[in-house]
Order: C-alpha cells, then sequence, then structure tokens
C-alpha cells in the first residue's frame, strides 16, 4: 500500500506534481470543455477536467486538486468531495497499469473472483495495493455495463473482455511488456481476449 | 426475423459516420419535425405511441414530456441518461458505440420537441472510447447542419454536447445525475420539485434514457400510431435486451415486446438455451434490482400462464410470484450458482453505491452487506434471515430515491424463493464453505 494519504503535505510527491500546469494540448481540450455550459456554470466541467487531469498526472493529489480548482475559479473543497465521489478518480499513487477488474454478480458468474484472486497471487497484493515493480495495481470495480462479454477489465479507456484465469497471465506479461504510454489512453475500442 | 427498429442497420458497415447513416435513412425524423411539425405535434406522436421509459422504470414517454414547464419561459434542457450501470445492463453501451448517429438524431427530434436549445447526453465516465465516437457523430451532425443556429433553415437552435461521469452508479439516478452534470456530488435530490419544473440548473428538463431517445426517430417517421401496433397492450414497441450469465449466446437483442420468456431463452433466435450441460436454475429478468425468480416462477406465472417479456407479464403476481422488466438486464444462472453469494455479491454492490445521505440506506445496506457476508462465509447465525428482511423493509421507502428499494428488493426476493439456501449456509456452514458447494434440493416457493 502506499504510504500517501490525502493531505495537503507536498511531502513525497513526484516533482510533476509541483506547481502542476496543463500542456498546452490539454489546455486546449479544457478551454473547449468549458464552453459547452451556459454562462455562469463552469462549475460544470469539473469532472471532465479531473478526467484530463488524470490522464496528464495519473493519479489526483493535492497540488493537481487545487490547480483544477484555481483554473475553475472554485474552492479547493470543491474539487475534492467531487474526486473522492467518484470511484474513477486515483486520489493515491498508483502503478503505470490500473487493472479495473469488474467484481459484480454477472462477471463473477463466469469467473471474475478467480481472475482478480489470480492478479493478487502474481503481485501478492490486496486490493488498491501496487506490485513490487510499480507496474501493476489492482482495483476491483463495480459493474462495466459489459456483463455480456465477462469477465471484464478496464484499464484507462481500454475494455478488456472474456478474461479468464488462463489467459490472465499472458495478458499482464504482454502489458508489462508493452510501453505504458500506448495502452488504453485514446479511446481504444475494447479487446476480446479470449 | 423479428422487427428491428433500433438495431436494424447497425452491422451495416460504415453505419457509425453520418454519410452511411443517411442513406440508411438517417436524420429523416428532423427534417420531418422542424419542417413540417410543430413541437406539440411531435409529442404528441410521441404519447399516441405508448413509448414507455427504457431507463427502468417504464413511465410513459409522451406523458413525462407534456410535464415540462413551457409556461415559465426559462430555458428547458433534455439530458440523456447514458449511465448505464445497472448490472446486467450493457444495451446502451452497444447502441452507442455501434449505431451514434442513432441516438444523436434521436436527441435533436427529442429537443425540438421539448423546445430545448441546449441539451446534454451524460454517458457513465468508464466509457471513455465511447464518448469519443459520440463526440464524432455530434460534430458530423453540426457540420451537416443538424445541429447548431437555425437548424435546416427552420429557425431552431440546439447545442448537443457529451458530457462524462466519474464512476458512480448512483448518477444513473434522475436527479443525482443532475447534480453531477451541475459538477457536483451524485446526492439524489429530493422530490417534488420534479426536474419538468426544476432540474438542471433549477430549470425544466427532461432526463431519458438512451434506448427511449433512439426510438423517437421511428416514431416520428412512422407515426406513434404505427408504433403503439408494435408488442402487446400497454407494452408498445421493441426492447433491447442485455443476456448475460449461463446462456449460450449472452448479447443484446432487439424483440418485440411480448416474445414468451421460454422463448428469448431457448431459441436459436436469442439466447440458445442454458450453456451446455446444465439448466436454468433462477433468473434477474431487469437488471440486479429487480427480485430474482426461480426457473418454474420465470418461465410460467403462479397462475401457469406463459411468462412474456412485457412490462405487465413479469410483473404478474407482484412482488410474491413476479418480477419487473426493468432495464432488459436479463441475467441467467444455471444450477452451479450459489443464490446467498450471489445476494451477498448485489448487496455490497448497493452497499458500495450509496452515496450516504439517507441513513436508512447507508446504514441497512452496510449492514445487509455483512450478515450476509457472514452467512455466505460459514459464520451465520439463525437469526441472520429474519434480520436481512428486516433491515430491507425498513430500507425500503425510506430513502430520498430508489437505490434502497433496488438495494432491499434482490435480498427480500432471494430469501422468499431461495430460504432453504440461506437456512443450508446457517446449518451447515462446513458444507455450505466448500469451494463451489451449492444447495442441490429442489427449490420450494
Ligand atoms: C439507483 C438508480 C440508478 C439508475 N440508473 C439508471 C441508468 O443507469 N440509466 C437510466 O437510463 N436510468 C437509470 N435510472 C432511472 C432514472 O432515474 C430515470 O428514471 C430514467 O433515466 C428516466 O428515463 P426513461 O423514462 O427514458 O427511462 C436509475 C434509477 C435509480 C434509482
Ligand atoms: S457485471 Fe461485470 S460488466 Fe457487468
Amino acid at each position: 500500500m502506499s504510504g500517501y494519504h490525502h493531505t495537503t503535505t507536498t511531502e513525497n510527491l513526484p516533482t510533476e506534481h509541483l506547481n502542476p500546469v496543463f500542456t498546452s494540448e490539454n489546455m486546449a481540450e479544457v478551454q473547449v470543455i468549458l464552453k459547452r455550459y451556459p454562462e455562469g456554470k463552469q462549475k460544470s466541467a469539473v469532472l471532465p477536467i479531473l478526467h484530463i487531469a488524470q490522464k496528464q498526472w495519473g493519479w489526483l493529489s493535492s497540488p493537481v486538486m487545487d490547480y483544477v480548482a484555481t483554473m475553475m475559479d472554485i474552492l479547493p473543497i470543491e474539487v475534492y468531495e467531487v474526486a473522492t465521489f467518484y470511484t474513477m478518480f486515483h486520489t493515491n499513487p498508483v502503478g503505470n497499469y490500473v487493472l479495473e477488474v469488474c467484481r459484480t454478480g454477472p462477471c463473477c458468474l463466469l469467473g471474475a473472483e478467480q481472475v482478480i484472486d489470480r492478479i493478487k497471487e502474481r503481485y501478492n497484493i490486496h486490493e488498491g495495493e501496487t506490485s513490487a515493480d510499480g507496474m501493476f495495481t489492482i482495483k476491483p470495480v463495480e459493474c462495466l455495463a459489459a456483463c455480456g462479454f465477462a469477465p471484464v477489465m478496464q484499464i484507462r479507456e481500454q475494455y478488456f473482455e472474456h478474461l479468464s484465469v488462463e489467459n490472465i497471465d499472458a495478458l499482464l506479461d504482454q502489458l508489462a511488456a508493452t510501453d505504458p504510454k500506448t495502452i488504453g489512453y485514446v479511446g481504444n475500442m475494447p479487446v476480446d481476449v479470449k | 426475423m423479428a422487427l428491428k427498429i433500433l438495431t436494424e442497420h447497425i452491422n451495416v458497415p460504415g453505419i457509425k459516420t453520418l454519410e452511411v447513416y443517411r442513406q440508411y435513412g438517417g436524420y429523416r425524423s428532423v427534417e420531418k419535425a422542424v419542417k413540417t411539425m410543430s413541437p406539440d405535434d411531435v409529442v404528441e406522436e410521441v404519447k399516441k405511441s405508448g413509448l414507455r421509459g427504457r431507463g427502468g422504470a417504464g413511465f410513459p414517454t409522451g406523458m413525462k414530456w407534456s410535464f415540462i414547464d413551457k409556461k415559465s419561459g426559462n430555458p428547458r434542457y433534455l439530458v440523456c441518461n447514458a449511465d448505464e450501470s445497472e448490472p446486467g445492463t450493457f444495451k446502451d453501451r452497444y447502441l452507442m458505440s455501434n449505431n451514434p448517429h442513432a441516438l444523436v438524431e434521436g436527441m435533436i427530434t427529442s429537443s425540438y420537441a421539448l423546445g430545448a436549445n441546449l441539451s446534454y447526453i451524460y454517458v457513465r465516465g468508464e466509457l471513455l472510447y465511447v464518448i469519443r465516437i459520440l463526440q464524432k457523430a455530434i460534430d458530423e451532425a453540426y457540420a451537416a447542419g443538424y445541429l447548431g443556429k437555425n437548424i435546416l433553415g427552420s429557425g431552431y437552435d440546439l447545442d448537443l454536447h457529451v458530457h462524462p461521469g466519474g464512476g458512480a452508479y448512483i448518477c444513473g439516478e434522475e436527479t443525482a445525475l443532475i447534480e453531477s452534470l451541475e459538477g457536483k456530488r451524485g446526492n439524489p435530490r429530493n422530490k417534488p420539485p420534479f426536474p419538468a419544473v426544476k432540474g438542471l440548473y433549477q430549470n425544466p428538463t427532461v432526463v431519458n434514457n438512451v434506448e427511449t431517445i433512439a426510438a423517437v426517430p421511428w416514431i416520428v417517421n412512422n407515426t406513434g400510431d404505427e408504433y403503439a401496433k408494435i408488442g402487446i397492450g400497454r407494452s408498445t414497441g421493441t426492447k433491447l435486451i442485455s443476456a448475460c450469465g449461463h446462456l449460450q449466446k449472452q448479447g443484446i437483442y432487439e424483440i418485440e415486446l411480448g416474445v414468451p420468456v421460454e422463448e428469448f431463452i431457448y431459441s436459436d433466435e436469442y439466447c440458445g438455451g442454458i450453456r451446455k450441460g446444465h439448466e436454468l436454475k433462477a433468473v434477474v429478468a431487469g437488471g440486479s434490482s429487480v427480485p430474482i425468480l426461480p426457473a418454474h416462477l420465470i418461465l410460467k406465472t403462479a397462475n401457469g400462464e406463459n411468462r412474456l417479456m412485457t412490462y405487465e407479464s413479469l410483473a404478474d403476481g407482484g412482488f410474491a410470484t413476479g418480477t419487473m422488466l426493468g432495464s432488459g438486464g436479463f441475467i441467467a444462472m444455471d444450477e452451479t450458482t450459489c443464490i446467498v453469494r450471489n445476494t451477498w455479491n448485489f448487496a455490497r454492490f448497493y452497499s458500495h453505491e450509496s452515496c450516504g445521505q439517507c441513513s436508512p440506506c447507508r446504514e441497512g445496506t452496510g449492514w445487509m452487506e455483512k450478515v450476509l457476508y457472514r452467512i455466505e462465509h460459514g459464520q451465520g447465525r439463525e437469526h441472520d434471515i429474519d434480520l436481512l428482511v428486516d433491515v430491507a423493509k425498513k430500507i425500503e421507502g425510506n430513502t430520498i430515491c430508489p437505490l434502497g428499494d433496488a438495494a432491499a428488493w434482490p435480498v427480500a426476493a432471494a430469501i422468499r424463493h431461495f430460504r432453504h439456501e440461506f437456512e443450508w449456509h446457517i446449518r451447515q456452514p462446513q458444507e455450505a464453505t466448500q469451494p463451489g458447494a451449492v444447495y442441490r434440493e429442489q427449490v420450494l416457493v
């Protein structure tokens, strides 16, 4: 388990989290998003903007959330309370890949629990923890609206369907050998692992 | 082949592009509506169609639309509910990712009917790849003059945007969705006022499911009367059913409402039966929130009539022996399924997803989850079953939004129909906690 808890301390934070600023590409996207809401209702943009922030920094530290608040001209607490309510946002450091494996009923009928157990066993970690090499965080999640393709896992924007204890190891090997920056960032269509 | 309205062209190569979509008759409803019909004419057709909300509650769409406050002069909004998070439900994702223009067209025609000049599609955040597909379709629709100012020269203006959620089942509840769209936590609001009077930004708002909105173009093109001819009684039209669990062919099927449940499960046109070598034990017919039914009660009603895929037939017998069509999330379970484990799993889901503002739901869902956990793990106590029934009763009807009911019903129904499995877990914990152990005797009603 990571030692970082959500506080205002900046101790031990990676340097890119200190004085965070959106890249010009991301800032351009943020500006487009802000225009989607009526005058004076820009707070509506907090979820889409937090998604962009998480894409850039990997997880949402206090300085990153404070930066989003300042940029949107809302209070930091208005960002914290949103970031901690919605399960997609990581408010603690995570590995290169967050394995968001569905743990809900329909996926469990077809072996999701065994897949989750296999991942935990393989890296000797508990739910929410990251493998020793910093590569994989296991985060069981609730139904991903893909129950007919169960068991299912999401990594960033990408769905991986029809997982099993037989194919999960090969998939993890393949991910470990791939540049994490190339997986799941660009709206890839779901992959059938079967 | 059965009639297809929502998925007729879904497998046509290139249907995701505006060009191909138009070749197959796409956007005709926008032309027809903005050029030849008044907004109230469109509402009237939808009323006549008998279309009912496909998000789960089945409320008549035309009636909901007629409640929107047009008198105050405040801006009106249409918000599409694409939060799709009810376990077992995966139909909206399919429709949006494979035929995005069908939703965009429906949004334009429906917004026109409501007099909305700004509308949103709220998509669950996990579906970022679907959001990109929808955005592309919206961009194409703007470029072709179906969105923006003075649509097709009619003088009607509409802006349409996609908005991502952040991972929270509760945001599928319409007032939580509105809060979320305003940039807040997804805490449902007290009703009244209803969204039709005070919704998004405190202005009149209609929230409709993806599938509901995608049915509107066909109704406008072919008239509400034609749509009402499809289906049985008050269950008009077609419905997407997402079928999962222990079936030969899981997937998304568009059915004419009225197909017998038995045909849906066993015919090759649909699910093709239970997976090889196994038999049906139970079904959750309309998403995890609706009561689970044992095989004999899902195939036939308590009176021995064939159960049909309609709102009325599935509900026949009330909660004593019936269930609900709900969202169309059809979960089939064979004899290898442990009902106690599945009930615990669902209880954990609701406990995890409770927004926490109402005590009966926040505390009650957690309590049920803990009791079910201990029963499933061999530490159940004899009075635990009654305790669960009691807690479920005290949640039901005592919360701001129906998530509490949705959490209580599956537990109450599992105990109602499979009480022996719970008793077996409590009385023979050693046997029941063996890996893969399942109670195997005849289930009593
Ligand atoms: C806890 C909860 C979750 C819900 N989730 C969804 C959902 O994911 N999608 C949806 O369309 N409706 C969902 N609903 C129903 C909505 O509140 C609302 O009734 C629906 O969006 C109205 O659209 P319709 O009339 O077209 O069905 C949910 C309701 C509750 C209480
Ligand atoms: S239960 Fe896993 S995707 Fe729905």
